[in-house]
């Protein structure tokens, strides 16, 4: 399975604007340890299905706004990287009108 | 918050939990479902497909009033590469029969229908709180504590999703999952104009397709594409086992593009409109992975419990969700009629779902997550079924090859014994 990959037709951050968030601006319900090892980190801005784990120029940079509280980062980072999960209040955070 | 106490406090208005709210609520059991979203189905997504058996026997013609996308009369199963497409192809023309029908369903509607079948039937909705622990004494689950709230209960169902927060806090499993046993699944839904959907995909009003993919949607690792056609629009995603990231080249995003500008898949996108794009895990480490299911006042249902079974052709968890929900509310009522909610009277919902398709079902697939991780399976196979089609349909005007040539030069690339040990294989852990 070899070949460059396509060029992206549509970015995440144009999906994620199609999708609707109750943002809670006061409180982080994922953070995150800037420290982390590269390739621990890399695994996760592979995973994430939003897109929300950003890694450049030996920084990462993360925005729980967009996140779907799947909890895929939770289960690959075994602590590493990921340095709280929990799910946001209730009320916010992703909703799914179709699902 | 209400200080009463209730017989059941259910955690998660999915389909299991509206099930089980619904079950108990009809036997006049006080029951409360407490979702984090703010209706049920708000946190709640599926590929996906809805085999109606088990749900038909708590609601007998649910599908007349739910809503559901299309019953599924059309299967594909495709073995895709960068440059082919293998694709088997199934019409089931005969009448549709109420406990062997599928759906295609998207969970925002679906899961509030179902919700407002169990208030109906007498059960509370608490939407847009989220139970942040559980409420112990000495040892035992007595109710789910929510912000400043404590809420008490004689039995808590925990029906919290494939991401459950609460198993651990129950003491339902000792280690917490690994990245082998969870995948990540990402959706979109792509709408059209009325009747694109139907013509496109050579459908009868009402009627639908489940399509899924192997290889290239997941990147020729562990996992695998799929289209579902709704009313007006289709679900197409793809689902790759988390622990793949670790050494991926690609993100699971540019996986997503690069499955949906395939040519077999692009023109059948062509002028749809990006609904929504959505991301869940979905639990497939089989029934090795079902966790303790009950303990004192505390019984842990549908996803939470791992109930999933993907065998590339057939992806089951909601069908299992209902099924659990019922063996579950069955141990309650009578837990309820004992007045004993210790876990020596909730072992009865192991029997009970021992006992059920759901856990036979999950044994008599044990061994296929294992069969599943092999390579070969998402990369030589699709790679040899598209040279053999490739040689049987291409005219050169060269010499041709025999027919058997063509069949054995690229099985001989993957191997024949590779060949013959995994069909073996395969066939054993069907």
């Amino acid at each position: 399975m070899s070949g460059q990959s396509a060029a992206l037709r549509v970015s995440v951050e144009e999906k994620l604007g199609v999708d609707k968030f109750h943002v809670d601006e006061s409180y982080p319900h994922i953070e995150v340890d800037k420290a982390a090892d590269p390739a621990d980190i890399m695994t996760l801005v592979r995973a994430c299905p939003a897109g929300l784990y950003k890694y450049s120029e030996g920084a990462l940079t993360f925005d729980y706004a967009g996140c779907f509280e799947c909890g895929t980062c939770r289960v690959l980072s075994k602590g590493k990287v990921v340095s709280k999960w929990s799910f946001p209040k209730g009320t916010f955070g992703v909703e799914y009108r179709f699902g | 918050m209400s200080e009463d106490k209730f017989d059941a406090i259910i955690v998660g208005a999915g389909i299991a939990g509206a099930t089980a709210a619904l079950l108990l609520a009809r036997e006049g059991l006080s029951v409360v479902v407490v979702e984090r979203g703010n209706y049920a189905g708000a946190k709640n997504m599926t590929g996906g497909r809805l085999y109606a058996h088990s749900l038909e026997a708590v609601i007998p013609g649910f599908a007349e009033a739910a809503p559901v996308e299309r019953r599924v009369t059309q299967e594909r199963i495709s073995l895709m590469t960068e440059t082919g497409c293998f694709t088997a192809s199934f019409l089931n023309g005969r009448p549709g029969a109420p406990d062997r029908d599928s759906y295609v369903v998207l969970r925002g509607a679906f899961d509030r229908w179902l919700m407002e079948q169990a208030e109906a039937a007498g059960a509370m909705l608490v939407s847009g709180v989220l139970v942040d622990d559980l409420l112990t004494r000495d040892g035992r689950v007595c109710g789910v504590i929510a912000g400043e709230d404590k809420m008490p209960a004689e039995v808590v169902i925990l029906a919290d999703g494939a991401n459950s927060q609460l198993l651990e806090r129950a003491g339902l499993r000792a280690e917490p999952v690994g990245p082998r046993q969870m995948a990540v699944g990402v959706k979109e839904v792509i709408e059209f104009d009325d009747k694109v959907v139907e013509d496109r995909f050579n459908l009868l009003p009402g009627e639908g397709l489940a399509w899924l993919f192997a290889g290239l949607p997941s990147g020729g690792k562990v996992g695998g594409g799929f289209l579902y056609t709704n009313k007006a629009s289709v679900s197409v995603g793809l689902v790759a086992t988390t622990a793949e990231f670790m050494k991926s080249e690609r993100t699971i995003h540019e996986l997503l593009e690069r499955f949906k500008a395939h040519p077999a898949i692009e023109p059948l996108l062509k002028g749809g409109k990006l609904a929504e794009y959505s991301g869940h895990m979905v639990a497939e480490g089989g029934y090795d992975m079902i966790p303790r299911l009950y303990n004192d006042g505390v019984v842990v249902i549908g996803e939470a419990a791992h109930l999933v079974i993907n065998l590339g052709y057939t992806v089951r968890g909601m069908d299992l969700a209902a099924g659990s929900a019922q063996a579950a509310a069955k141990a309650v009522i009578a837990a309820k009629q004992a007045g004993d909610f210790s876990a020596r009277s909730l072992a009865a919902y192991k029997t009970f779902l021992d006992d059920s398709f759901v856990i036979k079902d999950m044994k008599h697939y044990r061994k296929f997550p294992h069969f599943m991780e092999n390579s070969r399976l998402f990369n030589e196979y699709p790679e040899m079924l598209e040279k053999i089609c490739a040689g049987i349909f291409t005219v050169d005007g060269r010499a041709p090859a025999s027919m058997l040539s063509k069949l054995m030069e690229p099985m001989k690339e993957v191997g024949l014994l590779n060949l013959m040990k995994d069909g073996l294989k395969g066939a054993r852990s069907l």
